[in-house]
């Protein structure tokens, strides 16, 4: 990893010294951010209940041939009070993008989204969750590649060697959102022998047939997904990443006010190979009772073939949601979520909520509710977790 | 800006002769028109007048209102293809607000069919594609609608010619555009549009309960290749809500050679 990192810090200064009358771009926000917990946490450290925070992500850009070819650099930091592991930073970007006629190069370190669904991302899985963000997976870790992109009339075809693997971050002691022992993220181990050097391929196709978004893609390398091994004397937990095989597909049907979507992957790893599937519906009310604010009523099933052993949370799932999006000059939205364990009784009930303030100001507010009482379950290490979050960020 | 109505290019007036050549072939036939004939027959001559801009570009700037007179903006840079015989294909990048800079909308806009839209989030490096059916909604919270944006086409309305009347010093043409979809947030627009070269001044939208909701007017017309008329100025004012927006038209660049493939959903994320 820092060989590939100096690698690439080098090529990356050598286009930066290329670059003769290069234009330069500033934008990205700073923000603040406190979060409000109902009760002290379940395990001990956990006894805090006030988490302030600030952080910020610029973005700084350069091109030059005009625009063919291009640097992103997009740091990231954040400063948290209550746990010193949410005090991090990450470099989300820095890239050099070189756009010929036929073909997209990138190089660099880099952020890329696959997947339709809501509820999780289920086959997005090059970039590492930066899980110490936020606990619904949203949030992405830089990561190193080579990517090659071409779009044919066979469909957008995406290439991608990726030398180098992020470890997924965890709450420390004090943090909320951890498993009930702590995790011990300084030693995670590796199934291969090149730990987090191994160099990992992906290949994706992607294709528009009308109404249908289609996309498919495999990839071969480090699992993102860690499984958590206890210590002998039962004090920590060690991740472990193994390798793993994935075929994962992802469908969106768009027609007239429904949105039908799907996601589905079979994953082949030494310990286990399992399917998953995730899917439903947006169903919008454009312009509801008469005014400009739609209404989207969302439904969404996650299933895994591994039901009560999945190491995912999300192996027996239904997602109900309601999207309200006012429309109006703030860009005013809602949205409420009940997502229900069927194995377990589990409810976890969520409210996003997000305006704009005079032209620079965004405000946030997200509520989580959780509601578990079944040891089995995975969610009961969060059962204490329930908190509500106001982000104010100034974007520049 | 005055003198670009006075100045009348060669091209203009062979398409003006063009336009009374066909008149008078079928001369016959105007004089026993309908009403209906007329309207569809004028908003034929509409369409050609304007075939061949190929591709544009221009950088816009929304001034939104609100009753109290507050104001919000948005800077969206725009990038349009022209595709005969179909609706034309549109890429727009929003700089302002900050919070949305970056965020970049394509669309393939169908006469008859649902248009084709992909929304790219840059926060997220997601591109969603999104329903065509909220036409009738605020574009970026102003007082446009999506649809008040989208290209004209000919089979996207059944017409009425109502009458002739001048407006902004004009002899004009006052039409009755009805939608044919279903899902459009009106139930007709009366248009004024100028004989001599088919620009519109000002069009009244009637709400779903036959309600006058909003007027739209566009000014400060500048010619571009001697032919494509593009208003600088829109100003839309909604009546029932008192709020509305000023759409400003600046940097217009035509036939900048821009090619078909880059209107995809893999280019939207490259869109800076």
């Amino acid at each position: 990893m820092r060989a590939t990192n100096s690698v690439l810090a080098t090529a990356l200064s050598l286009a930066l010294l290329s670059i003769n009358s290069a234009a330069m771009e500033l934008r990205g926000n700073v923000a603040g951010q406190y979060r409000g917990f109902f009760e002290q946490g379940a395990f001990p450290g956990q006894d805090q209940q006030h988490q302030g925070s600030i952080s910020a992500e610029p973005e700084l850009y350069w091109e030059w041939n005009d625009g063919i070819d291009s640097i992103t650099f997009t740091p990231f930091a954040r400063a948290d009070s209550m746990d010193s592991e949410r005090t991090h930073a990450d470099i989300r970007e820095l890239k050099w993008l070189h756009l010929a006629d036929e073909y997209e190069l990138e190089i660099g370190i880099a952020k890329v989204f696959w997947g339709v669904t809501e509820t999780q991302h289920l086959v997005d899985v090059i970039n590492q969750t930066d899980f110490i963000e936020s606990p619904d997976g949203d949030e992405k870790l830089g990561q190193p590649m080579l990517h090659f992109n071409t779009y044919q009339d066979s469909g957008i075809w995406d290439v991608f060697i990726l030398p180098g693997f992020r470890e997924r971050t965890f709450a420390g002691v004090d943090g909320r959102f951890r498993p009930p022992l702590p995790v011990d993220q300084d030693n995670a181990q590796y199934e291969s022998g090149a730990k987090d050097k191994h160099v990992d391929l992906a290949l994706r196709w992607a294709q528009t047939f009308g109404d249908w978004d289609v996309g498919t893609a495999y990839f071969r390398g480090t699992n993102r997904d860690p499984l958590l091994i206890a210590s002998a004397d039962g004090t920590k937990l060690t991740p472990y990443y193994e390798q793993m095989d994935q075929l994962g597909v992802d469908l969106q049907a768009t027609i007239g006010d429904w949105l039908w979507k799907f996601e589905g992957l079979y994953r082949n790893t030494s310990s286990n190979s399992y399917t998953a599937a995730v899917g439903g519906y947006e169903y919008t009310l454009v312009g509801l009772f008469d005014s400009i604010a739609d209404l989207g009523l969302l439904t969404e099933y996650n299933w895994n073939s591994d039901g009560k052993e999945a190491t995912s949370t999300f192996q027996n799932d239904l997602y109900l949601g309601a999207r309200l999006v006012l429309n109006d000059a703030q860009s005013t939205e809602f949205l409420l979520g009940g997502a229900i364990d069927l194995d377990y009784n589990t409810n976890v009930v969520t409210l996003e909520a997000s305006r704009r303030f005079g032209e620079n100001w965004k405000g946030e507010l997200d509520l989580w509710y959780i509601d578990a009482d079944d040891l089995a379950d995975p969610t009961y290490a969060f059962s204490k977790d329930s908190f509500v979050q106001v982000n104010m960020a100034y974007f520049f | 800006m005055q003198q670009h109505f006075n100045k009348k290019p060669l091209s203009m007036w062979l398409n003006r002769a063009a336009v009374i050549c066909i008149s008078l072939l079928f001369s016959q036939q105007a004089l026993a028109e309908t009403a209906e004939e007329k309207g569809l027959r004028i908003a034929q001559e509409r369409k050609a007048f304007d075939l061949g801009w190929v591709d544009s570009k221009a950088d816009t700037e929304m001034v939104l209102y609100n009753a109290q007179g507050d104001k919000s903006t948005r800077s969206i840079r725009i990038q349009s293809l022209e595709v005969e015989g179909d609706g034309d294909k549109a890429l727009s990048v929003f700089d302002h607000p900050a919070d949305v800079k970056g965020t970049a909308f394509l669309s393939f806009s169908h006469a008859l069919e649902p248009d084709e839209q992909w929304l790219y989030l840059p926060a997220l490096k997601r591109v969603k594609r999104i329903g065509s059916r909220n036409k009738s909604g605020p574009y970026m919270g102003s007082e446009f609608a999506f649809e008040d944006l989208s290209s004209f086409e000919v089979e996207k309305y059944t017409y009425t010619y109502l009458r002739d009347e001048t407006i902004a010093g004009f002899d004009s043409y006052v039409i009755e555009n009805v939608p044919v979809d279903k899902y459009s947030g009106y139930t007709k627009q009366i248009t004024w549009m100028d004989k001599e070269a088919y620009r519109v001044h000002k069009v009244e939208f009637y709400d779903r309960k036959g309600q006058l909701l909003k007027t739209l007017t566009m000014s400060d017309y500048q010619v571009y290749a001697d032919k494509h008329w593009r208003p600088s100025k829109m100003l839309m004012v909604n009546h029932q809500t008192d709020k509305k927006t000023e759409m400003f038209w600046n940097n217009y660049q035509f036939k900048t050679g821009v090619k078909e493939s880059d209107f995809n959903k893999s280019k939207l994320k490259r869109a800076r």
